[in-house]
Protein backbone atom coordinates (compact mmCIF):
# COMPACT_ATOMS: atom_id res chain seq x y z
CA UNK A 1 0.00 0.00 0.00
CA UNK A 2 1.28 3.46 -0.85
CA UNK A 3 1.11 5.95 1.97
CA UNK A 4 0.60 9.64 1.51
CA UNK A 5 4.10 10.24 2.93
CA UNK A 6 5.63 8.35 -0.01
CA UNK A 7 3.62 10.34 -2.52
CA UNK A 8 3.53 13.84 -1.04
CA UNK A 9 2.05 15.36 -4.21
CA UNK A 10 -1.05 13.18 -3.68
CA UNK A 11 -1.73 14.53 -0.22
CA UNK A 12 -3.95 17.31 -1.57
CA UNK A 13 -5.53 15.39 -4.42
CA UNK A 14 -9.31 15.81 -4.18
CA UNK A 15 -10.06 12.09 -4.39
CA UNK A 16 -7.97 11.33 -1.30
CA UNK A 17 -9.86 13.84 0.79
CA UNK A 18 -13.12 12.99 2.54
CA UNK A 19 -16.14 14.58 0.87
CA UNK A 20 -16.11 18.15 2.20
CA UNK A 21 -19.37 19.17 3.86
CA UNK A 22 -20.39 22.64 2.68
CA UNK A 23 -20.63 25.20 5.47
CA UNK A 24 -24.33 25.87 4.88
CA UNK A 25 -25.22 22.21 5.41
CA UNK A 26 -23.97 22.45 8.97
CA UNK A 27 -26.32 25.39 9.49
CA UNK A 28 -29.16 23.55 7.77
CA UNK A 29 -29.23 20.90 10.46
CA UNK A 30 -29.96 22.63 13.77
CA UNK A 31 -30.06 20.54 16.93
CA UNK A 32 -33.17 18.39 17.46
CA UNK A 33 -35.62 19.61 20.08
CA UNK A 34 -37.48 17.27 22.42
CA UNK A 35 -40.26 18.66 24.59
CA UNK A 36 -41.85 16.55 27.30
CA UNK A 37 -45.36 17.92 27.78
CA UNK A 38 -46.25 16.65 31.23
CA UNK A 39 -48.35 19.16 33.17
CA UNK A 40 -51.45 19.80 31.04
CA UNK A 41 -52.02 23.21 32.65
CA UNK A 42 -53.07 26.08 30.39
CA UNK A 43 -50.00 28.25 30.92
CA UNK A 44 -47.58 25.36 30.40
CA UNK A 45 -49.52 24.02 27.42
CA UNK A 46 -49.19 27.49 25.90
CA UNK A 47 -45.43 27.47 26.49
CA UNK A 48 -45.19 24.00 24.93
CA UNK A 49 -47.08 25.09 21.81
CA UNK A 50 -45.14 28.35 21.38
CA UNK A 51 -41.79 26.58 21.66
CA UNK A 52 -42.82 23.59 19.55
CA UNK A 53 -44.22 25.69 16.68
CA UNK A 54 -41.18 28.00 16.76
CA UNK A 55 -38.70 25.11 16.81
CA UNK A 56 -40.54 23.61 13.85
CA UNK A 57 -40.48 26.97 12.05
CA UNK A 58 -36.73 27.20 12.65
CA UNK A 59 -36.20 23.96 10.80
CA UNK A 60 -35.29 21.82 13.81
CA UNK A 61 -36.57 18.25 13.96
CA UNK A 62 -39.00 18.75 16.84
CA UNK A 63 -40.78 16.11 18.86
CA UNK A 64 -43.20 16.50 21.74
CA UNK A 65 -43.72 13.55 24.06
CA UNK A 66 -47.13 13.93 25.68
CA UNK A 67 -47.58 12.16 28.95
CA UNK A 68 -49.69 12.17 32.14
CA UNK A 69 -51.77 15.38 32.34
CA UNK A 70 -50.15 16.56 29.12
CA UNK A 71 -51.95 13.79 27.22
CA UNK A 72 -55.32 15.27 28.29
CA UNK A 73 -54.48 18.25 26.07
CA UNK A 74 -54.46 15.99 23.01
CA UNK A 75 -57.88 14.42 23.54
CA UNK A 76 -60.34 15.77 20.95
CA UNK A 77 -62.04 18.92 22.29
CA UNK A 78 -65.53 17.50 21.80
CA UNK A 79 -64.89 14.33 23.84
CA UNK A 80 -66.51 14.89 27.21
CA UNK A 81 -66.17 11.54 29.00
CA UNK A 82 -63.31 9.20 28.14
CA UNK A 83 -62.07 5.91 29.53
CA UNK A 84 -63.21 2.32 29.80
CA UNK A 85 -63.98 1.85 33.50
CA UNK A 86 -65.83 4.05 36.01
CA UNK A 87 -62.69 5.48 37.59
CA UNK A 88 -61.25 6.56 34.22
CA UNK A 89 -64.61 8.06 33.28
CA UNK A 90 -64.78 9.83 36.64
CA UNK A 91 -61.31 11.30 36.05
CA UNK A 92 -62.37 12.78 32.71
CA UNK A 93 -65.56 14.09 34.32
CA UNK A 94 -63.58 15.85 37.06
CA UNK A 95 -61.11 17.41 34.62
CA UNK A 96 -62.43 17.98 31.14
CA UNK A 97 -59.92 16.86 28.48
CA UNK A 98 -59.08 18.82 25.31
CA UNK A 99 -56.78 21.67 24.36
CA UNK A 100 -59.56 24.28 24.65
CA UNK A 101 -60.42 23.22 28.20
CA UNK A 102 -57.09 23.63 29.98
CA UNK A 103 -57.06 25.23 33.42
CA UNK A 104 -54.59 27.65 34.92
CA UNK A 105 -52.54 26.30 37.82
CA UNK A 106 -52.97 29.66 39.56
CA UNK A 107 -55.91 32.10 39.43
CA UNK A 108 -58.20 29.67 37.65
CA UNK A 109 -61.28 30.98 39.54
CA UNK A 110 -63.70 28.45 38.09
CA UNK A 111 -62.60 29.22 34.55
CA UNK A 112 -62.63 33.01 34.81
CA UNK A 113 -58.79 33.13 34.63
CA UNK A 114 -58.58 31.12 31.38
CA UNK A 115 -61.50 33.12 29.93
CA UNK A 116 -59.70 36.41 30.62
CA UNK A 117 -56.44 34.99 29.25
CA UNK A 118 -58.29 34.04 26.07
CA UNK A 119 -59.83 37.53 25.78
CA UNK A 120 -56.46 39.24 26.29
CA UNK A 121 -54.76 36.89 23.84
CA UNK A 122 -57.32 37.77 21.15
CA UNK A 123 -56.97 41.47 21.88
CA UNK A 124 -53.19 41.33 21.51
CA UNK A 125 -53.15 38.89 18.56
CA UNK A 126 -51.55 36.10 20.55
CA UNK A 127 -52.27 32.73 18.98
CA UNK A 128 -54.20 30.26 21.13
CA UNK A 129 -52.65 26.90 22.08
CA UNK A 130 -55.01 25.25 19.57
CA UNK A 131 -53.88 27.52 16.70
CA UNK A 132 -50.25 26.94 17.63
CA UNK A 133 -50.78 23.17 17.73
CA UNK A 134 -52.15 23.30 14.18
CA UNK A 135 -49.22 25.48 13.06
CA UNK A 136 -46.74 23.11 14.73
CA UNK A 137 -48.28 20.12 12.96
CA UNK A 138 -48.05 21.97 9.62
CA UNK A 139 -44.36 22.63 10.37
CA UNK A 140 -43.81 18.90 10.81
CA UNK A 141 -43.59 18.80 14.61
CA UNK A 142 -44.19 15.24 15.78
CA UNK A 143 -46.44 14.66 18.79
CA UNK A 144 -45.85 11.29 20.42
CA UNK A 145 -48.42 10.04 22.95
CA UNK A 146 -47.24 8.05 25.97
CA UNK A 147 -48.54 4.49 25.71
CA UNK A 148 -48.57 3.99 29.49
CA UNK A 149 -50.68 7.12 30.07
CA UNK A 150 -53.10 6.05 27.32
CA UNK A 151 -53.55 2.72 29.09
CA UNK A 152 -53.95 4.32 32.50
CA UNK A 153 -56.65 6.75 31.30
CA UNK A 154 -58.24 4.15 29.02
CA UNK A 155 -57.69 6.33 25.94
CA UNK A 156 -57.72 5.00 22.39
CA UNK A 157 -56.00 6.60 19.42
CA UNK A 158 -59.45 7.61 18.20
CA UNK A 159 -59.85 9.76 21.36
CA UNK A 160 -56.76 11.76 20.38
CA UNK A 161 -56.57 14.65 17.90
CA UNK A 162 -55.69 13.98 14.26
CA UNK A 163 -52.07 13.74 13.23
CA UNK A 164 -50.61 12.22 16.41
CA UNK A 165 -47.58 9.97 16.02
CA UNK A 166 -47.22 6.38 17.22
CA UNK A 167 -47.53 5.84 21.00
CA UNK A 168 -44.11 5.38 22.56
CA UNK A 169 -42.49 4.93 25.96
CA UNK A 170 -39.81 6.46 28.16
CA UNK A 171 -36.98 4.53 26.48
CA UNK A 172 -37.71 6.28 23.17
CA UNK A 173 -37.53 9.63 24.93
CA UNK A 174 -34.25 8.86 26.69
CA UNK A 175 -32.85 7.48 23.43
CA UNK A 176 -33.62 10.77 21.65
CA UNK A 177 -31.89 12.70 24.45
CA UNK A 178 -28.86 10.43 24.17
CA UNK A 179 -28.79 11.15 20.44
CA UNK A 180 -28.39 14.81 21.31
CA UNK A 181 -31.90 16.34 21.21
CA UNK A 182 -32.19 19.40 23.45
CA UNK A 183 -34.70 18.33 26.11
CA UNK A 184 -37.37 20.48 27.74
CA UNK A 185 -39.64 19.21 30.52
CA UNK A 186 -42.78 21.32 30.72
CA UNK B 1 -39.43 51.47 -5.03
CA UNK B 2 -37.84 48.09 -4.59
CA UNK B 3 -36.38 46.44 -7.64
CA UNK B 4 -36.35 43.05 -5.95
CA UNK B 5 -38.50 40.30 -7.42
CA UNK B 6 -40.56 39.37 -4.40
CA UNK B 7 -42.57 36.16 -4.73
CA UNK B 8 -44.49 36.20 -1.45
CA UNK B 9 -45.62 38.73 1.16
CA UNK B 10 -46.26 38.03 4.83
CA UNK B 11 -48.21 40.68 6.71
CA UNK B 12 -47.45 39.94 10.36
CA UNK B 13 -48.27 43.46 11.55
CA UNK B 14 -50.03 43.34 14.91
CA UNK B 15 -49.18 39.69 15.46
CA UNK B 16 -47.37 38.62 18.63
CA UNK B 17 -44.58 36.12 19.10
CA UNK B 18 -44.23 33.48 17.71
CA UNK B 19 -46.65 34.15 14.84
CA UNK B 20 -44.40 36.37 12.66
CA UNK B 21 -41.81 33.57 12.54
CA UNK B 22 -44.36 30.77 12.21
CA UNK B 23 -46.26 32.50 9.39
CA UNK B 24 -43.00 33.30 7.59
CA UNK B 25 -41.79 29.72 7.87
CA UNK B 26 -45.09 28.51 6.44
CA UNK B 27 -44.81 30.97 3.52
CA UNK B 28 -41.20 30.03 2.81
CA UNK B 29 -42.12 26.33 2.65
CA UNK B 30 -44.09 26.96 -0.54
CA UNK B 31 -41.25 28.79 -2.29
CA UNK B 32 -38.42 27.55 -4.47
CA UNK B 33 -34.78 27.97 -3.54
CA UNK B 34 -33.63 31.55 -4.20
CA UNK B 35 -37.16 33.04 -4.05
CA UNK B 36 -37.66 36.21 -2.02
CA UNK B 37 -40.29 36.83 0.62
CA UNK B 38 -41.13 40.18 2.19
CA UNK B 39 -42.27 40.26 5.81
CA UNK B 40 -43.83 43.18 7.65
CA UNK B 41 -44.01 42.98 11.45
CA UNK B 42 -44.61 45.28 14.38
CA UNK B 43 -43.27 42.98 17.10
CA UNK B 44 -40.01 44.65 18.27
CA UNK B 45 -38.71 41.16 19.14
CA UNK B 46 -38.69 40.40 15.38
CA UNK B 47 -35.28 42.01 14.90
CA UNK B 48 -33.54 39.39 17.00
CA UNK B 49 -36.02 36.63 16.19
CA UNK B 50 -35.53 36.87 12.42
CA UNK B 51 -31.76 36.94 12.87
CA UNK B 52 -31.97 33.72 14.91
CA UNK B 53 -34.41 32.15 12.43
CA UNK B 54 -32.14 33.03 9.51
CA UNK B 55 -29.11 31.54 11.24
CA UNK B 56 -30.98 28.33 12.09
CA UNK B 57 -32.69 27.76 8.75
CA UNK B 58 -30.02 29.20 6.43
CA UNK B 59 -32.59 31.48 4.76
CA UNK B 60 -30.77 34.74 4.17
CA UNK B 61 -31.88 38.22 5.28
CA UNK B 62 -31.39 40.28 2.12
CA UNK B 63 -32.79 43.54 3.46
CA UNK B 64 -34.12 44.77 6.75
CA UNK B 65 -35.34 48.10 7.97
CA UNK B 66 -37.77 49.91 10.24
CA UNK B 67 -40.20 52.65 9.41
CA UNK B 68 -42.58 54.10 11.99
CA UNK B 69 -42.62 50.99 14.15
CA UNK B 70 -43.02 48.60 11.21
CA UNK B 71 -40.13 46.23 10.61
CA UNK B 72 -39.56 45.03 7.08
CA UNK B 73 -37.50 42.00 6.15
CA UNK B 74 -36.70 40.61 2.74
CA UNK B 75 -35.63 37.00 3.01
CA UNK B 76 -34.21 34.63 0.44
CA UNK B 77 -35.12 30.98 0.61
CA UNK B 78 -32.07 28.75 0.83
Amino acid sequence: MTTLAEKPDMAFAPAAEPMPVPEHEHEARPRDILIIDYSGELEKTWATMILASTAGAMGAKTRVFVTFWGLQTFVKDERRITGQNWMQKMMSFMQRPGISHRKLSKMNFLGMGPWMMGKLAKQYNVASPKELLEAAQLMGVEFMPCQMTMDMYGLTRDDLVEGMGEPVGAATVIGLMQDGAAPLFI
Amino acid sequence: MSVLDIKEHVDARGLSCPLPIVRTAQAVKGLASGDLVEVLATDPGSLKDFAAWSKSTGNEIVEQGEDGGVYRFVLRRK
